[in-house]
């Protein structure tokens, strides 16, 4: 069955070892922490200017001067720090953030990620994606696998406006997870009792299909 | 050198159509309330707006859209605001897209008196277009020029009669160095106090960037995405 989006978060969160800095993208991306297998050495960083950034507040420790850059209410965990969006982008950009995880409306075989804009039809702005691709040394994107017409979003080139350029690493969808290499989409793992043929089928680009592909262990 | 002003009608009292404004904040977080206000009162025109976000309908720079007062928005995200949308669609109101880094170090170039810069975000996408690249290591940037304005409204939290800020958590944000980058900037504050109250150790702006300062009144703070835990909870 395909993951629904905390199957996608679960899967995500094996990618991350202790003694990492982090940046999380809205949406599916913001529920990786409740999976991190605790007592990892994490630090989140949101580019509003936050470093350290923890849980959600109770009723009490709400407060307005507090946000996340999906402009949450958020905490901040002992060792955090804040700063200005200067400083943030520049921690970014300089190569201090191990990994970022975005979503994505298209992926190409060759790492193009397309996720800021349909032309005529959605004008919100690229926010920080384009900088983070561009300064994060990992890059992971959690996405669909097709769009809500069944057409594959992981294409041979993408249609869409860029958001960066051979930026993408790793690739996790509701069907797989993908890493992406010089020769294509690599097929790592199935997501649990997802078929390499159904796979195949939803993915347009270049997929290389190693002879044995494991299930997810989740 | 800085002068103190009684409120927010007096400190924006001059700002005439035309005119290129900052505006610090991150969605509702910072915003100079104040100011904003102010400037709605005036029923100025053609105005151009920088600023992160535009706000949310009836908050913030979406007051200015309300009236129509924006002829261009600067900006990285502006998906929160439907009425902006509306105007765009409507070929009422200019935008400038910028990657949100590349738009915070725009105005911090400004800030520093520092014309231009190389970056690597947006390279290979439409926001190259036009723009000169240039090979450092192997890598391509683009060409990124300062960013300055004609005014920059920000908001602290504490400022004392020499100009010093202070501002608290997550609402240094583009405020800060907004506070440098533009010919006046207006410091709206939630406490102004007397030179000498403020530990100099922790200034975030120094004085010298601030013309106009203001103790605010009727602070909303209003939350956009207001999430809460329950106790106990484990995250």
């Amino acid at each position: 069955m395909a993951l629904d989006k905390y199957g996608i978060a679960k899967r995500i969160a094996q990618e991350f070892k202790s003694d990492l800095y982090v940046n999380l993208g809205i949406g599916i991306p913001t529920l990786v922490p409740n999976f991190i297998k605790p007592g990892l050495r994490l630090f989140v960083q949101s580019e509003n200017g936050l470093l350290g950034m923890g849980p959600y507040p109770t009723e009490d420790e709400v407060d307005p001067d507090l946000i996340n850059a999906g402009k949450e209410t958020v905490t901040i965990l002992p060792g955090g720090s804040f700063f200005d969006s200067v400083e943030s982008f520049g921690m970014i950009r300089s190569g201090r953030i191990d990994v970022t995880v975005l979503g994505a409306m298209e992926v190409s075989e060759t790492g193009d990620l397309a996720n800021w804009k349909i032309p005529n039809k959605m004008v919100k702005g690229m926010g920080g994606a384009m900088d983070l691709v561009a300064g994060a040394k990992f890059i992971i994107v959690a996405m669909q696998h097709t769009d809500p017409q069944g057409r594959s979003k992981l294409k041979s080139r993408c249609s869409l406006p860029l958001t960066g350029l051979h930026c993408v690493n790793k690739i996790v969808s509701d069907l797989a997870c993908i890493e992406i290499t010089d020769q294509g989409f690599l097929l790592l793992e199935r997501a649990p009792g997802v078929s390499v043929e159904e796979i195949k089928q939803k993915t347009e680009g270049k997929l290389i299909v190693p002879d044995f592909v494991p299930e997810m262990k989740l | 050198m800085v002068r103190i002003y009684p409120d927010g009608d007096a400190a924006v009292a001059d700002i005439q159509d035309n005119a290129t404004i900052m505006s610090g904040g991150f969605g509702l977080c910072g915003i100079p309330e104040n100011s904003i206000k102010a400037l709605v009162k005036r029923n100025i025109k053609n105005l151009t707006i920088i600023s992160n976000n535009a706000g949310v309908n009836g908050h913030g720079v979406g007051l200015l859209l309300e009236q129509k007062m924006i002829k261009k928005i600067i900006g990285s995200y502006v998906g929160e605001n439907t009425l902006f949308e509306q105007q765009l669609l409507a070929g009422l109101i200019d935008v400038e897209l910028i990657p949100q880094g590349t738009l915070a170090t725009r105005i911090q170039m400004a800030a520093m008196g520092i014309p231009a810069f190389f970056c690597l975000a947006g390279y290979g996408t439409e926001i190259a277009i036009g723009k000169e690249v240039r090979t450092f290591n192997g890598k391509s940037y683009l060409m990124e020029h300062a960013l300055h304005a004609d005014f920059s409204l920000v908001k602290a939290w504490r400022g004392d009669t020499a100009g010093n800020l202070v501002f608290k958590k997550t609402t240094r944000n583009f405020s800060v160095a907004m506070a440098k980058a533009a010919q006046v900037t207006i410091a709206e504050v939630e406490e102004l106090v007397e030179a000498g109250a403020i530990d100099p150790d922790t200034v975030d702006v120094p004085g010298i960037y601030v013309s106009r300062i203001y103790q605010g009144k009727d602070y909303e703070k209003k939350i956009e995405n207001l999430k809460i835990r329950q106790q106990n909870q484990v995250v």
